[in-house]
């Protein structure tokens, strides 16, 4: 455990000493309030009109902060860590491949599972301080309105599952190349058909339609945010990270072979 | 120490390394020579437990490469050709963590630390990124790196290429301070370079160990070009088609 825990260190270390986390953190957060900016002024506008309007008030009382702001929130906020989350992984294998670190990896007493945990929970650690931050937006609404609190932390976890996922794969398609846009590009790739997988849902018949259901991030995703915790979803969340974990292991460990 | 028995690689049809056998005593330096794209790197990577060989044992310090991996490799140093450096760590915060994945207790981090930092020059540029560290820094932080926790063997991979004669001249003199605690194993194609530090010289070429012998025996009334350009040509002359060669007798 304590060679994970070195890893995790170096990892985050060159994270923060690069413009790396700084550049994706500010991003994140500059989109982020302005989905919400957005989102809440929408909500103001509704609400007014609402109240306006004979019979009004009983309408806007069906309005609420949970499916009108959080929810929106959270789908915009999914969205950008399916592009942003493999920028953030991109270097992670390919870079040490590129300056020949790796050699200095594989030469030392660790096991390449190891490694591999250890550059997964530093992406994890960076991706929770990103989602983290955001947290900034509902504790505006807590203080000023009244959300449901369990349906917002069943969404965050959510969030945070789905974003695990996206690292998970970021990290196995950098484990795959030495070239970090490579790496990015096809993480994107990946990350993106998760998410849109389900699309032909509809249409693709009683077989293939829920299967293509399930193997969907935002079905599981959607779920949580609307305050659904199935052990379904879980079971999906879980057993994509650790496919894609054990799998980098696998890539990682080829690398002697060739 | 170092012991290498029948070692062959293969990557698919290319045959890199040929059944090398070698052994290197403790506390001696070995010169690894041989032209370029002979096998030099590849033996060396096998050495090290980077890669595993086709066939063949390696035995560190007792320790089977293979089987024993985790043990052996806590006993080696490596410098790779080009030194593993993490260019956006300082010099400090990068040997610490080589430190700590090589497997030393924490305690023990801080002197060997100040140990490798006096030992290799390094006092000026402790808060330095890598990054930024001219050729010859980068080089002497490679080599802080390899012998920062005090590894039995070192397998150095030309550590001097790519310096200017007054670097190359004090990284030698680093190496040439290091026999004696350590085994060292030399890869170069500077000649001098070996007559210079070496105890004990294997030639390969063509994946074949051509020559192997103490320094002083190999140089008795020749220069070590001599032994070198002969060692190899006669590799040369071996792998021509046999039928030529019974013509040439023949006629």
């Amino acid at each position: 455990m304590r060679n994970v825990f070195t890893i995790v260190g170096k990892e985050l270390h060159s994270y923060f000493v690069s413009p790396i986390a700084y550049v994706v953190l500010t991003g994140f957060l500059l989109l982020g309030g302005w989905f919400f900016f957005n989102l809440l002024s929408r909500f103001n506008l509704l609400l007014s009109l609402y109240i306006q309007f004979q019979g009004g008030a009983e309408a806007a009382n069906r309005l609420n902060l949970n499916d009108y702001v959080i929810s929106p929130l959270m789908h915009n906020l999914a969205i950008v860590l399916v592009i942003l989350v493999p920028m953030i992984t991109m270097r992670a294998y390919a870079e040490e491949r590129k300056g020949g670190t790796y050699e200095l990896l594989l030469t030392s007493p660790l096991r390449t599972g190891e490694i591999v945990l250890g550059k997964f929970l530093a992406s994890f650690l960076f991706i929770c301080i990103m989602i983290g931050l955001t947290a900034i937006y509902p504790a505006i609404l807590v203080y000023f309105g009244n959300p449901e609190l369990g349906v917002m932390a069943s969404g965050y976890l959510g969030l945070i599952l789905l974003a695990t996922v996206f690292v998970a794969v970021g990290l196995l398609t950098s484990s795959f190349t030495e070239n970090q846009i490579i790496a990015a590009v096809s993480g994107l790739v990946a990350t993106l058909l998760l998410y849109i997988i389900g699309w032909p849902a509809e249409t693709a018949g009683n077989v293939l339609g829920p299967l293509l259901r399930y193997l969907s991030v935002t079905e599981h995703f959607a779920e949580m945010v609307r305050g659904i915790i199935d052990t379904r979803a879980l079971v999906y969340f879980a057993s994509l990270i650790i496919l894609a974990l054990f799998l980098t292991q696998r890539s990682v460990e080829s690398l002697r072979w060739r | 120490m170092i012991e290498v028995q029948q070692l062959t690689k293969r990557y698919g049809d290319l045959t890199a390394v040929s059944n090398i056998s070698f052994r290197v005593a403790s506390g001696q330096i070995l010169g690894f020579l041989g032209p370029n794209g002979s096998g030099k790197t590849t033996t060396m990577r096998i050495i090290t437990g980077f890669m595993p060989a086709t066939s063949g044992t390696v035995k560190v310090a007792g320790f089977d490469i293979f089987d024993d991996s985790f043990e052996a490799r806590k006993r080696i140093g490596y410098l790779p050709e080009s030194p593993p450096l993490y260019n956006d760590m300082t010099v400090t915060a990068y040997l610490r963590f080589v430190a700590r994945i090589k497997g030393m207790p924490k305690t023990e981090i801080p002197d060997a630390l100040d140990r490798v930092l006096t030992r290799c020059g390094l006092a000026k540029v402790t808060d330095r990124v890598n990054g930024h560290l001219s050729k010859g820094f980068r080089q002497r932080v490679g080599l802080a790196q390899a012998i920062i926790h005090n590894p039995e063997v070192l397998i150095l991979d030309e550590p001097t290429v790519g310096l200017d004669p007054q670097q190359i001249i004090e990284i030698r003199a680093l190496i040439k301070e290091l026999t004696g605690a350590h085994t060292v194993v030399l890869s170069t194609h500077i000649l001098p370079e070996v007559a210079q530090v070496c105890e004990k010289v294997v030639i390969i070429s063509s994946g074949r160990v051509v020559m192997e012998d103490m320094l002083e025996n190999l140089t008795k009334g020749q220069t070590l070009e001599e032994v070198f350009l002969r060692a190899i040509s006669q590799e040369e002359l071996d792998q021509s088609e046999p039928d030529e060669r019974v013509g040439e007798v023949v006629q």
